[in-house]
């Protein structure tokens, strides 16, 4: 008699950003390979995750991705909403689940969420920024959308190593910052190196009539800077900590105003 | 009139930094800037010193304004600041628990 049920094989991969391995489980192959090419260079071989979680992958179709972001927590237990995906997660476990359909969008929406909640807790953030790095120091350009982040990651010359055009991942190590390349990208549609540097400074973009770099004062520094973090959650202890971690960060790193017109000379000021 | 006692709410977290004072609501993750007066009326809020007595010692003291007028422009402000849910306001001395997300 024909066996009625089938075990099914459950697939793995370890995505490793920010030194943070995320282990997904999926049982279909196809949406396995999709993700190995989505994050090429951010597959890990680690043994070891800091978070597990299970995709579930919903019929084609449902869901927008257009549709407002809901984070929230109760009961130790993060809900992350969109359109496109219906995520848990709970810390404790180290585990978490995602239904959403077989994209690489939804899958990266959760995983950027789930990176802010984790730094957040360790003083770290998620900023709009692009970043690069140049005699192993790492730079960040922040800006809203048309400020230039992609402008100016695509004049980079050959000596520098492209982190991010869109979303910079910076962590705190001890009394200094250190930014990590990420696979979330731009305009660009370029990943970003998996690689790290300590942070030298941190640029707010502007475009003018010429190249520019002028100091600015602490207080507009700390507005621009919480104005470029990504922040998802409504949980007041999560707010309150990014707020006083973007601080601790405009305390120790240097931001200036950094104008600029859209050619390569540009760079002659960075480093 | 009744005395009326403010302090800082502990659903938002504040910073000082080159002389701005900025306040960030925990709930909606808005971000303001407080003035010169604001500024003053958020150090001042302990929960059990009379906003009258704050105006005298802290405002009064300090600019040249009318008593009764910069009350009044305080107990409005404080108003105001309290809709926004930066601020605690009372007519009796508001208990500790409110030490709030501080500067520090």
């Amino acid at each position: 008699m024909p066996e009625l049920t089938a075990e099914v094989d459950r697939l793995s991969l370890t995505i490793e950003i920010g030194e943070i391995p995320v282990r997904v489980h999926t049982t279909d192959p196809l949406f396995l390979n999709l993700l190995q090419e989505r994050y090429a260079g951010f597959v890990s071989s680690s043994e070891h995750a800091e978070i597990d979680l299970e995709i579930e992958i919903a019929p084609p179709g449902s869901g927008d991705p257009d549709a407002p972001v809901h984070v929230s927590c109760f009961g130790g237990r993060w809900t992350l909403q969109r359109g496109d995906f219906f995520a848990e997660w709970e810390p404790a476990r180290r585990h978490g689940w995602v239904r959403q359909t077989a994209n690489p969008y939804s899958i990266d929406a959760v995983l950027r969420i789930v990176h802010t909640l984790v730094l957040a807790k360790q003083g770290g953030f998620l900023l709009h920024a692009a970043s690069a790095i140049r005699d192993g120091k790492a730079f960040l350009f922040a800006g809203v959308s048309e400020a230039g982040k992609t402008t100016i990651s695509r004049l980079a010359p050959p000596d520098v190593t492209l982190l991010t055009d869109e979303i910079s991942y910076v962590r705190r190590q001890g009394s200094s910052y250190v930014a990590f390349g990420t696979p979330f990208t731009g305009e660009l549609a370029k990943l970003g190196e998996n690689v790290s540097a300590p942070i030298a400074a941190l640029y707010l973009l502007a475009k003018g009539a010429e190249n520019r770099i002028d100091s600015i004062e602490s207080g507009e520094a700390a507005r621009s800077f919480l104005a470029n973090v990504l922040f998802f959650a409504k949980d007041e202890q999560l707010v309150q900590a990014t707020f006083h971690a973007a601080f601790e960060f405009i305390s120790r790193v240097p931001v200036f105003r950094l104008t600029f017109v859209p050619d390569a000379r540009v760079w002659e000021l960075i480093g | 009139m009744n005395k009326l006692y403010i302090a800082r709410s502990p659903r938002v977290a504040a910073r000082s930094l080159g002389g701005e004072m900025m306040i960030m609501s925990g709930r909606d993750s808005t971000l303001f800037t407080l003035n010169q007066t604001a500024s003053i009326l958020w150090q001042a809020a302990d929960g059990t010193t009379p906003l009258e007595e704050i105006v005298q010692q802290k405002i009064c003291s300090e600019f040249e304004v009318d008593p009764a007028e910069a009350l009044q422009d305080a107990e409005t402000l404080a108003r105001e600041l309290a809709g926004h849910q930066i601020l605690q306001i009372s007519e009796r001395p508001i208990p500790e628990p409110s030490a709030a997300g501080e500067a520090r």
